[in-house]
C-alpha cells in the first residue's frame, strides 16, 4: 500500500513530498519515543513563566478549554480585569521581581497550495493558469505579551506583536477601570482591544494560514466582477479595533454585555486605517459594536463535562470613506464621503461531554457606493448597475477533548452572497467554502509554561475572488466563475513562555 | 490517487498516529486514584448531595485534572507542582481536615461545606472562588474530594452546629467583646491587640502540617476565609478551623458571647459592609441566575 502511494506520487512532487514525509515521521517519531511522563520534567528548573499563570499559580487547563481559548473561568478571570478577586490581585502583594510576561511563537513546517494561478515559468515564455506550491521551515509571527493590574481594579494589557520578519506592531494596548462603583457591570476600556466576541478568533486553537482565521470575520464582499474594483470597506470583525468600551457581567459572567464606540480605521493608529506606518489617513467617525451573551446550566442545560451552554448576539454598525481630502499632489489627507455598513449575528458555545460546538452565522450588508468601490462625490447611483451587497455566512467548529492535553478540531466554514454588488456579476461571485481539522497536543501545560504540538490541515474554496489565508497569498483567477482552492498543511510547535 | 488525495490520507493518518502516540504517552500523567487497600471510597461509586445536585466523583476526577491538580497533586496530598511556591500550603486531601465546616471540631464537614468552600475560595490565599464552574461541576468535585481518605468511608460528616438569631449590636455587646478578645480568650495573642495579625504568638504558630501559619487580619480583609456575614465569623469561632492553631471556642463561651465577640471583631473591620447573608451560602438551585 505505501509503495502504491509513492509511485503515484513519485511523478509528480517527490522532492515536496519527501519533505513532508520526512517532517510528518519525524514528529511521530519524537513523540512517540518521548514516554517520560508529564510530571518527571524537571519542573523546578524552569526560568521564567507566563504572566497569570506566575501571579496566581494556576495550570493552563484552570482558565483554558486548551490554551489560548478561555473556558468560563478563564472568561470570569478576564471579565474581572485579570483578577481572582482574592484581596491579593493588586501587584503591591507580589514580589517585586514578578514581571508580567509572555511571549508566544511557533516554529512549524507547512505547505501551501493555491489553484489558478496565472504564473510564469522563467526563460520559459507564455502565460498559464497552474497550481503555486510551496513548502518549508517556517516561523510565525511573534506576540511579546504583557498584563495584570496597575492596581486592584485598575488592569492593563500590552501586547506588541510581530510578523514573521520581525516588523512589529501594537495588536492590543489598553487600560481597563474595573468594577467601577463596586458592580461587575460597569468595567470601562481605553485603547486597542479584540471586539467582544463570543468566539475568539484571538484564542483559537488554528494556526495554518488557511485555517488561521475566521473567513467570516474578514470578508468582504467582492466588488465588480468585470471592472475588478473592489470594496472600500476593510473592516473585518476579527481584528482589534482602537477606542473605549462598556462591558458587564454577572458575578459568574453567565451573562455578559458590552457597547464599544470605536474609530473607523480598524484599529489603526496615527489617525490612519492601518497599525503600520504607511496607511491611508481614516476619517473622522466612529463606530459601534454591541454584543450580549448568556450562558445557562442546571437541569436540561449541563451535559457535564467542559460545562456550560451559552448562546449570544452581536451587532456592528461602522462606516467608511468613499473618498479623499488631498493635498494639491493628490495626497489623500483625511476620509470623506462615509457610507455604512453593518455585520450582525448569532453565535453559541454548547458543551456535551467532552465535545465542543461553536456555531456562528452572520449577516453583513455594505452600502452600494462601498460595495462597488465608487466615490460618493460622483452623482447618485439610481440608474446603474451598482447594489448595496450582502452576505450570509458562518461557521461550525467542533472540538473533541480527549483530556486537558488532547483536543482534536473540526471546522466548516461557508460565506454566500446574497445580492452582489453589480447586477452583471455572477451570482456566487465571491462565495466561499472552507475546511479545517486538525490535532493538537500539549505536552507542557504548567502553571509556568505551555507547548502545544500542532497539526492542522485545511482546505478554502473561494469563487472569482483572492483565497483568504494568513500569509496573504494567491491571486484572483482569470474568470469570476472559476473556483480557487487554497490548501494548508501544518506541523508546528506552539509555546508560551 | 492523486497528490492532493495522498496527502490528505498522509495528514489524516499522521494525525491518528499523533493521537494514539499521545494518549499512550499521557496515560501516565493522569490523575492518580486512590489506593483501595487503603479503604478510600471508590471512585466509581462516591456521591455529593447539595441541595438537589447530586456530584459523581467519576466525573470529579477529570475536573480536578483541569482545575485542581497544579496545587493539590495527582495524588491529592498538596504536592502540585505549584505547592512549593504557595503560602498558605493547598489543602491535603488524604488528611480529610478542612478549616471551613458547620460541623463541630474534629468532624468531617458537610457536603455542603466543601461546596461553599470552593465556591467561595479563601481570600488572600491562591484558591479561588470556583463560582464559574456550574453547580454539578463543584458537586462533582466535592464527590472526588471524598475519595482520597479512607477517613470518608469510616466516618459520617458531623451535624451541623445550630446557629441563634444574632443579639442586637450595642456599644455594651462590643464592650463585653472587647474584654473577651483581649483578656479573657486571649485573642489578641495571636491577632494582636489592633487585630491586625501580630500577636506575640504569631510568628510562632504552624498548622497540623507543620508549615507556618499567619493569624486572619481583620483591618485589611475584605471577607473571612470562612465566609463574609456575622453568622459565618460566628459559625468560625464556634467550630475553629480544623487544622490550624484557631480552636473552637464552643466550649468557652455561650451563644450571646460568641455574638458579643462577632460584634466587636467588626469593629476592627474598618472597611467592612455587610453583605447580604443569604447569598454567600447559597444552595445550588439560587445560583443559577447569578
Amino acid at each position: 500500500m505505501v509503495k502504491w502511494y509513492l509511485r503515484s506520487a513519485r511523478g509528480i512532487r517527490l522532492p515536496l513530498l519527501r519533505s513532508f514525509l520526512i517532517v510528518g515521521l519525524s514528529v511521530v517519531v519524537m513523540i512517540l519515543g518521548d514516554s517520560q511522563p508529564v510530571y518527571a520534567l524537571p519542573l523546578n528548573k524552569v526560568a521564567a513563566i507566563p504572566a497569570f499563570a506566575r501571579k496566581y499559580g494556576l495550570p493552563c487547563s484552570a482558565c483554558h478549554t486548551a490554551w489560548p481559548e478561555l473556558n468560563n473561568f478563564g472568561q470570569v478571570f478576564r471579565d474581572n480585569g485579570y483578577q481572582l478577586m482574592n484581596d491579593r490581585d493588586s501587584p503591591i502583594w507580589q514580589n517585586p521581581s514578578y514581571f508580567p510576561i509572555t511571549f508566544r511563537i511557533t516554529p512549524n513546517w507547512h505547505r501551501e497550495s493555491t489553484d489558478h494561478q496565472q504564473v510564469q515559468t522563467q526563460n520559459v515564455s507564455g502565460t498559464f493558469t497552474g497550481t503555486v506550491t510551496q513548502a518549508g521551515f517556517d516561523l510565525s509571527g511573534m506576540d511579546l505579551w504583557s498584563g495584570g493590574t496597575l492596581y486592584k481594579n485598575i488592569s492593563f494589557i500590552l501586547l506588541p506583536s510581530s510578523d514573521v520578519t520581525a516588523v512589529w506592531h501594537f495588536e492590543s494596548a489598553f487600560v481597563r477601570f474595573d468594577n467601577l462603583k463596586g458592580s461587575p457591570w460597569f468595567n470601562v476600556k481605553f485603547g486597542k482591544f479584540e471586539l467582544d466576541n463570543l468566539i475568539s478568533e484571538k484564542r483559537f486553537l488554528f494556526l495554518s494560514a488557511n485555517g488561521g482565521l475566521y473567513q467570516i470575520y474578514h470578508f468582504t464582499p467582492p466588488g465588480v466582477a468585470a471592472t475588478g474594483v473592489g470594496d472600500f470597506n476593510d473592516f473585518g470583525y476579527g481584528d482589534n479595533q482602537i477606542g473605549i468600551e462598556l462591558m458587564g457581567h454577572s458575578k459568574n459572567s453567565y451573562t455578559r454585555y458590552s457597547v464599544s464606540v470605536l474609530s473607523s480605521n480598524e484599529g489603526g493608529v496615527g489617525l490612519t486605517n492601518s497599525s503600520t506606518p504607511g496607511g491611508t489617513p481614516s476619517n473622522r467617525t466612529y463606530d459601534v459594536n454591541l454584543a450580549f451573551s448568556q450562558a445557562f446550566n442546571g437541569k436540561g442545560f449541563s451535559a457535564g463535562g467542559l460545562g456550560l451552554q451559552r448562546v449570544g448576539a452581536f451587532a456592528y454598525i461602522g462606516q467608511r470613506p468613499t473618498y479623499y481630502q488631498t493635498d494639491t499632489n493628490g495626497n489623500p489627507l483625511v476620509g470623506l464621503g462615509n457610507k455604512p455598513f453593518y455585520r450582525v449575528g448569532v453565535a453559541g458555545d454548547f458543551s456535551i461531554g467532552s465535545l465542543e460546538l461553536l456555531p456562528l452565522f452572520m449577516h453583513g450588508h455594505d452600502n452600494a457606493y462601498l460595495g462597488s468601490g465608487i466615490a460618493s462625490n460622483t452623482g447618485s447611483l439610481s440608474g446603474t448597475t451598482a447594489r448595496a451587497p450582502t452576505f450570509n455566512g458562518g461557521f461550525l467548529e467542533a472540538h473533541y477533548y480527549f483530556d486537558p492535553q488532547n483536543v482534536v478540531l473540526f471546522r466548516f466554514e461557508k460565506i454566500n452572497m446574497g445580492q452582489q454588488a453589480d447586477t452583471g456579476n455572477p451570482g456566487d461571485f465571491g462565495n466561499v467554502t472552507a475546511y479545517s481539522f486538525g490535532y493538537r497536543w500539549y505536552p507542557i501545560m504548567f502553571s509556568r509554561a505551555g507547548l502545544a504540538i500542532d497539526a492542522e490541515y485545511s482546505r478554502t474554496k473561494s469563487i472569482g475572488i483572492v483565497p483568504e489565508s494568513g500569509d496573504g497569498t494567491g491571486n484572483p483567477p482569470l474568470f469570476p466563475t472559476d473556483g480557487v482552492w487554497s490548501s494548508s498543511i501544518f506541523l508546528g510547535f506552539d509555546f508560551d513562555f | 490517487m492523486t497528490l492532493h488525495k495522498f496527502l490528505v490520507t498522509f495528514a489524516l493518518g499522521s494525525m491518528a498516529l499523533l493521537t494514539v502516540g499521545a494518549t499512550t504517552v499521557l496515560a501516565q500523567s493522569h490523575v492518580n486514584s486512590p489506593n483501595p487497600a487503603l479503604g478510600t471510597p471508590s471512585v466509581e461509586s462516591e456521591q455529593s448531595h447539595i441541595g438537589n445536585v447530586t456530584g459523581h466523583a467519576v466525573d470529579g476526577k477529570k475536573l480536578y485534572r483541569r482545575f485542581c491538580i497544579g496545587c493539590h497533586g495527582p495524588d491529592g496530598n498538596a504536592q502540585g507542582e505549584n505547592a512549593q511556591w504557595i503560602d498558605p500550603k493547598p489543602r491535603d486531601f488524604t488528611q480529610a481536615t478542612f478549616k471551613c465546616r458547620s460541623t463541630p471540631t474534629g468532624t468531617l464537614p458537610t457536603d455542603e461545606d466543601l461546596f461553599n468552600a470552593i465556591t467561595r475560595g479563601f481570600v488572600t490565599t491562591n484558591m479561588p472562588q470556583w463560582r464559574p464552574l456550574s453547580p454539578q461541576q463543584r458537586a462533582d468535585l466535592v464527590a472526588f474530594i471524598k475519595t482520597w481518605s479512607p477517613v470518608w468511608a469510616q466516618q459520617k460528616p458531623g451535624t451541623p452546629i445550630s446557629i441563634p438569631p444574632e443579639t442586637p449590636s450595642t456599644a455594651e455587646s462590643v464592650a463585653r467583646g472587647k474584654v473577651l478578645y483581649q483578656t479573657t480568650l486571649k485573642c489578641f495573642e495571636c491577632h494582636g491587640t489592633t487585630g491586625v495579625g501580630d500577636g506575640p504568638s504569631a510568628a510562632t504558630l504552624h498548622d497540623n502540617t507543620g508549615n507556618p501559619i499567619k493569624p486572619f487580619d481583620f483591618v485589611h480583609s475584605s471577607r473571612f476565609k470562612c465566609g463574609s456575614t456575622d453568622e459565618d465569623l460566628y459559625r468560625i469561632l464556634m467550630t475553629g478551623l480544623d487544622g490550624t492553631p484557631m480552636p473552637s471556642w464552643s466550649d468557652y463561651v455561650d451563644a450571646n458571647q460568641a455574638w458579643d465577640l462577632v460584634h466587636y471583631l467588626r469593629t476592627l473591620m474598618p472597611n467592612y459592609r455587610a453583605p447580604n447573608a443569604t447569598k454567600e451560602n447559597a444552595k445550588p438551585k439560587d445560583q443559577k441566575g447569578e
